[in-house]
């Protein structure tokens, strides 16, 4: 009782502050300049990674065209109900902006983003603006003007695709990418069969993916064994073996797949030769193409880091469960295998997401149904440069990874991953 | 092991950041940089263009190759930093990067009288330099003599006179054209009739007679080596290809240029590109019939300007794709049309080809 009572005694440092003091400021210290240390890092990160993800990801909402085009159309057509063609003043406000858009060379921008809703609104843009009603039109008359200059005016539809863009920020591109679109009334509702293609494309990514990852797992699993209990020198010269695709480029590889396994290249002469079969099988341009190409590439990501954590995991283990009556088969598969799962984890993740992002090889050995989603989000990039299509595609394949990640760490851990 | 992995790693992060870095733009004034997109259309450009340049003014002309992608001429001009005073591109860039502002408009008293280009050859924001075409092409060796041998389009989708596969280009422009065409719709028309919903589900119903048939086809690069490979029996491509083909690699293909499609390549200038005189001076010397002329001696692509078709000789002539005896049935690419519907009919095409 009276100990607890007595006050504090400080154990007084040979410069008579506290040690305890002492002890945390050098802490301190040492946190800062661990800080400080990373920081460089930490700043290129953010600069080189962060931002330009999040400000390409940002398009996919970003809605700036008509806005800044058309402005008195985008203020004055939001009141529109949009349940009869619009009134006199938001025709006027539009033959204005449009108008002034002539003048500064713009109205390809909004027309091109009109576009996106409606195909053949970029042309009928640009030929109204180059006939607009003369400025002393009375505004009653004007949309009789315009639509004697194209019909399409006098349908409701283009105008309520304007008022869709209206607004700065939009979520045309997130359901686009979803194969939705919003009517006249602004409901969202499926997109028409025959243009609906991203969904299924997103299937097929992620089926792809899969099937290349357990192919691999299955392939690279003896593979990353045997590497792991041979001796050092021979381990290292066989994995300079699984190492040397990563000297050629993935053209050349994709490539020369496309030359071996066509139906007059060497697997097909081979089988042929050997009576193996007798009508030759395509190969090539279809989904075993995809498959074969993909594998070969992204079979070193699976075994390095299942080698790395074998190569870890104590050969006593297996002689101690032998010597406990364990036959190989079951001391494999109690004591052998949940040790080397960090690193089937660690293999199969970094496969898998690897292999989501492929588009070249799929797009060279795969036949016309064997396209992955990042093959859109290229054409919409470069092609097109329909960057919000291309950002919102993005987003929905980076969503499904991180609700894929979240389900990973659930089950497996993402503590218990290894990945070198 | 930790080491070697840490080896490798080092090694990709180190090829990335080398990915990264980008020339320094040459910025004397002796030189221009002009963009094309290689191969043997870059080698004609040399010989035809850049060095009879350098010869006459001193000014060198720097190479560098694209793909196409559009994005990088925006992100030069969003930048402020031009590696590119000229690039050559295809119709679709001149209309897209002329409607965002991404190219310059061009002045024709600089270039020259807008007459003397072939109808359709000129454009606000750049100027035609080459007409090309897609054609198709067939293995001649799978047709021996005697034997009969196609020589329409409608016989590109006839699978009971020449069975076999066909190649054709991953993309649905050309193909829809082509298919109506083959299905009897007049050239003149076929836009017309594309514009209409019935006209759409017809092209597509042509291509369903030999989808069974069809491998896709992505780079210009692949249609001779799967004619070469026996992969197709005939496949469309590029005349450019098919041509070098036969005369560098002695291989015996056959175009077939009923129903082919002209279009153009274009020389523009990105927007606000400070050096843009010495751009401009670089098209108008390319766009003088003579050069022009030169240039089909070493590619068999045509020439843009009208004084310049009747200074090539009768026997490069006919492998051009406007020649008159190959320019009896075919029709321009409506590149116009496109830019409205391009992405519409991706989507659709995709589906199509999903099913």
């Amino acid at each position: 009782m009276a100990l607890r009572s007595a006050p504090p005694v400080e154990t007084l440092g040979s410069d008579t502050v506290p040690l305890k003091r002492q002890l945390r400021r050098a802490e301190a210290r040492r946190t800062l300049r661990a800080v400080g240390l990373v920081l460089p890092a930490f700043a290129f990160l953010f600069v080189s990674f962060v931002v330009p993800i999040v400000s390409l990801l940002s398009l996919s909402v970003q809605n700036p065209e008509v806005p800044e085009v058309l402005p008195r159309t985008a203020a004055a057509i939001r009141a529109w109900d949009a349940s009869v063609l619009p009134g006199p003043e938001i025709v006027a406000a539009f033959i204005a902006d449009l108008r002034e858009a002539d003048r500064v060379k713009t109205v390809g921008r909004a027309g091109k983003r009109l576009n996106y809703d409606i195909s053949g609104f970029r042309s009928l843009m640009l030929q109204t603006a180059r006939d607009l009603p003369p400025p002393e039109t009375p505004a009653p008359r004007l949309l009789d003007k315009l639509k004697a200059l194209d019909d399409r005016w006098g349908q409701i539809e283009y105008w309520a695709a304007i008022k869709r863009a209206a607004r700065p920020v939009t979520d045309f591109y997130l359901l686009a990418a979803l194969d939705r679109t919003r009517d006249i009334q602004g409901r969202v509702v499926q997109a028409p069969a025959d243009s609906a293609i991203y969904v299924n494309t997103l299937a097929r990514t992620f089926w792809i993916s899969l099937v290349v990852t357990v192919v691999c797992l299955v392939l690279g699993y003896p593979i990353a064994y045997l590497l792991a209990g041979l001796p050092t020198r021979v381990s290292n010269f066989l994995m300079i073996l699984v190492l040397l695709p990563f000297w050629t480029s993935l053209l050349v590889r994709t490539t020369a797949w496309i030359v071996l396994l066509q139906p007059e290249g060497l697997v097909n002469d081979l089988a042929v030769f050997l009576g193996l079969i007798r009508q030759r099988v395509p190969l090539v341009h279809n989904r075993t193409g995809v498959y074969v190409a993909m594998v070969h590439i992204l079979l070193p990501f699976m075994v390095l880091p299942m080698f790395s954590v074998m190569k870890g995991i104590s050969p006593w283990h297996m002689r101690a469960a032998a010597s406990l009556g364990a036959g190989p088969l079951l001391a494999f598969w109690k004591v052998y295998l949940p040790q080397s799962m960090p690193g089937v984890a660690a293999g199969s993740l970094l496969v898998f997401i690897l292999a989501l992002g492929y588009y070249i090889t799929p797009a060279l050995v795969g036949g016309a149904n064997d396209q992955m989603l990042s093959y859109f989000v290229a054409f919409f990039t470069n092609q097109t440069l329909n960057w919000g299509m291309a950002a919102a595609l993005s987003v929905i394949l980076l969503n499904v990874v991180l609700v894929m990640f979240a389900v990973f760490h659930r089950v497996v851990g993402i503590d218990r991953l290894k990945l070198g | 092991m930790r080491g070697a992995l840490t080896l490798v790693v080092l090694v990709i992060t180190a090829a990335a950041i080398a990915g990264l870095l980008v020339p320094a733009p040459a910025t004397a004034q002796d030189s221009i940089t002009v963009t094309s997109w290689g191969g043997a259309y870059s080698e004609s450009q040399r010989k035809a263009y850049y060095e009879p340049y350098l010869q006459k003014t001193k000014i060198r002309v720097l190479e560098d190759e694209w793909g196409g992608d559009m994005a990088q001429i925006r992100a030069q001009v969003q930048t402020g930093k031009y590696k590119w005073h000229v690039v050559d591109v295809e119709t679709d860039h001149v209309l897209a990067g002329c409607d965002e502002g991404l190219l310059e408009r061009l002045d024709y008293k600089a270039i020259g009288p807008m007459d003397q280009f072939l109808e359709g050859t000129t454009h606000e924001c750049g100027v035609a330099t080459i007409s090309w075409s897609t054609i198709y092409a067939y293995n001649a060796d799978l047709y021996p003599a005697g034997a009969a041998r196609p020589s329409t389009a409608a016989d590109f989708f006839d699978l009971k006179k020449f069975p076999g596969k066909r190649g054709m280009w991953k993309s649905p422009k050309h193909n829809l054209e082509f298919a109506l065409i083959a299905d009897g719709v007049p050239v003149k028309d076929v836009y017309e009739v594309l514009k209409t919903a019935d006209g759409l589900a017809r092209a597509f119903r042509k291509l369903d007679t030999i989808k069974s048939q069809l491998v896709w086809w992505e780079a210009g690069a692949q249609p001779p080596q799967m004619l070469s490979d026996k992969v197709v029996v005939m496949t469309t491509a590029w005349n450019g290809r098919i041509y070098d083909a036969v005369v560098k690699h002695k291989k015996n293909f056959v175009i077939v240029w009923d129903g082919q499609s002209l279009d153009y390549d274009w020389f523009v200038i990105p927007k606000g590109h400070p050096q843009k005189d010495l751009a401009v001076k670089f098209i108008a010397f390319a766009s003088t019939p003579e050069v022009q002329a030169n240039q089909s001696k070493y590619i068999s692509y045509g020439p843009t300007t009208k004084k310049a078709l009747t200074l090539i000789s009768p026997a490069i002539l006919k492998d051009l794709p406007t020649a008159p005896a190959n320019m009896k049935n075919h029709f321009r690419v409506n590149a116009k049309w496109w830019a409205d519907r391009r992405e519409e009919l991706t989507e659709k095409f995709n589906a199509w080809l999903a099913k």
